[in-house]
């Protein structure tokens, strides 16, 4: 019965039927309690999708209702002049095959090529089957590492050192600069590892409790400095409702993992304005992962401190960014760093799978050691 | 200047539900779109598709705060259509020239893809609201779609009294937001 009685007012309040004093009275139950903070949030949005849902309903009801008063009437003559003008599709569709045909001829006689050519320079291809196996080491030293023989493997961790915490990370700098966040980082230093398994040395030039943000830079010659970034750093605040994703490393082992969710409110735990709150499954190795929206734009790092309700997680704002690069440019020690925030915008593709798919390299799992 | 002003009370009519504002957006630019579609590998009942699906278009661009339209309607009607046409063709695999048109065409994009976003949403709330089953699905389409009050519902549906059937609506209520919400996150 009292679920009904905050469903209730709840709905009462979204759609304005409370009187003033009763309005004050919830607004202070919402600001001290983030369950309920959360339900008005979520029947928000549901309610949106409701309204929408309805106007779009009942518009296309009178779109229907005024063209088949207006075909009644005789308004057009629906006797299709059918089309004449796709010569271009009819020639494609006739000599179709005879293009398959050519094509495929073409195909073998550059397979015949390639074969030629190696028959007679065996050793060109000498040095891709060297790095191909130098590759294979690799994999099997990572597969070591989640077996978690770390001493007696050749890990970039000092010897003696022990893993004791990981996380994810970004590059928001393609020098080399990875964001992750400062309880991440629990030791004294810390390697970065993509998702292809490869391990990079870094130390961490900053580090900030409060704000919860720290900045690595990858020092490693095997470290190869990616093309520019395929996403933007967004600096103005978010949409509410705003889709978002995430990826990160919150497994124990190399296999990044995509999470999605929506952007639930413009403040964090306890009206914090350094934070969004986020509804999107949050585990602990999600922590530093970046969070997108669907325009290329990272607009937050998660960062999974205060859960306090199923689902619902909290992500730091891109705008920190921003100050911590202007931090560093005061800093007499850093300046030199000179890190650069993509603000151009990103014209890549929207389909998830592809953005996936470009981000993926730019992800970095985390981990510290002491 | 006089039809920049009739453009303008059109899109007012539009936004505020009015027949007929939408039967004169119908009479004048179907035909365009009808010849456009019949000439480019479509049927009658595919210009209808199409030109419903840009009139919802347009009707969600002006129930946007801050709206503006900055071509005529009949230039934006078009580009929607060519844009949504174009697409169609790419999916049935007939599509391989570029469409024969003579029309002017503007950017669309960004209104296709709050279209596409609110299709999805769309789709998303009626599934759940097919799979509610009755008297679940009646009871919150009288509630939300139709706007009666509890009192009313009650004795449509046959309840003693308007308690009853408030708390018959929470229930599935609660049904319908747990399946929209199970979609609504994984979505795509």
């Amino acid at each position: 019965m009292e679920d009904i009685q905050l469903q209730e007012t709840i709905e009462r309040y979204l759609t304005d039927q409370m009187s003033v004093e009763e309005r004050t009275q919830f607004e202070a139950i919402r600001k001290t309690t983030p369950e309920i903070d959360q339900m008005v949030i979520e029947h928000a949005m549901f309610l949106r999708e409701m309204e929408l849902y309805v106007n779009r309903k009942n518009f296309s009801a009178l779109n229907k209702q005024v063209f088949n008063q207006l075909l009644d009437a005789g308004t057009w003559t629906p006797a299709a002049e059918q089309s004449t003008s796709f010569k271009v599709i009819q020639l494609w569709s006739k000599y179709k095959k005879v293009t398959a045909i050519a094509a495929s001829v073409g195909g073998f006689i550059a397979l015949f090529t390639s074969a030629m050519v190696l028959f007679f320079f065996p050793n060109i291809n000498g040095n891709q089957i060297l790095e191909l196996s130098k590759a294979v080491e690799k994999i099997e030293r990572n597969q070591k590492v989640q077996g978690h023989i770390l001493n007696e493997v050749k890990t970039k961790v000092p010897e003696n050192s022990k893993l004791i915490s990981g996380g994810s990370g970004f590059l928001i700098d393609t020098k080399g600069f990875v964001i992750t966040n400062a309880h991440v980082l629990k030791g004294e230093g810390a390697i970065v590892v993509n998702s292809l398994g490869q391990e990079f040395k870094a130390t961490i030039v900053y580090s900030n409790k409060n704000s919860d943000l720290a900045l690595l830079k990858i020092e490693d010659e095997d470290y190869k400095q990616a093309k520019a970034l395929p996403f933007t750093i967004r600096k103005k605040s978010s949409d509410l409702g705003e889709d978002i994703f995430t990826l990160g490393f919150p497994r124990n082992d190399n296999d990044i993992v995509y999470g999605r969710g929506y952007l639930s409110a413009q403040t964090g735990f306890n009206g914090d304005s350094n934070t969004y709150q986020i509804q999107i499954s949050a585990n602990p190795g999600y922590s530093g992962a970046p969070v997108f929206n669907d325009k290329n734009e990272l607009i937050g790092i998660m960062s999974s401190r205060q859960k306090q309700a199923e689902g619902v997680a909290f992500a730091i704002k891109s705008d920190k960014l921003f100050d911590l690069v202007e931090l560093l440019e005061a800093n007499e020690l850093t300046k030199d760093l000179n890190v650069k925030l993509n603000k151009q915008k990103v014209k890549g593709s929207k389909n998830r799978k592809a953005q996936i798919n470009n981000f993926k390299n730019y992800i970095y799992s985390v981990r510290a050691f002491d | 200047m006089k039809a920049e002003l009739n453009e303008q009370a059109l899109l007012k009519g539009l936004a505020q539900n009015d027949s007929r504002a939408v039967e004169a957006l119908y009479k004048s630019h179907f035909g365009m779109i009808q010849h456009f579609v019949t000439n480019n590998n479509g049927s009658f009942d595919d210009a209808r598709d199409i030109f419903q699906e840009a009139m919802i278009t347009l009707y969600e661009k002006v129930q946007l705060d801050h709206f503006a339209l900055t071509c005529q309607i009949k230039t934006y009607l078009f580009s929607i259509c060519k844009n949504l046409w174009l697409k169609r063709l790419q999916q049935m695999g007939k599509y391989s020239a570029p469409l024969s048109a003579q029309e002017e065409t503007v950017s669309v994009e960004e209104d296709l893809d709050r279209f596409e976003k609110k299709d999805a949403a769309f789709a998303i709330m009626d599934r759940s609201l097919n799979s509610l089953g009755e008297p679940c699905k009646s009871l919150l389409e009288g509630y939300y779609l139709n706007k009666k009050g509890m009192q009313e519902l009650a004795s449509q549906f046959g309840y003693t009294n308007a308690d009853n059937a408030k708390n018959q609506k929470y229930k599935c209520l609660m049904r319908l937001k747990k399946l929209f919400f199970a979609q609504y996150n994984i979505g795509e």
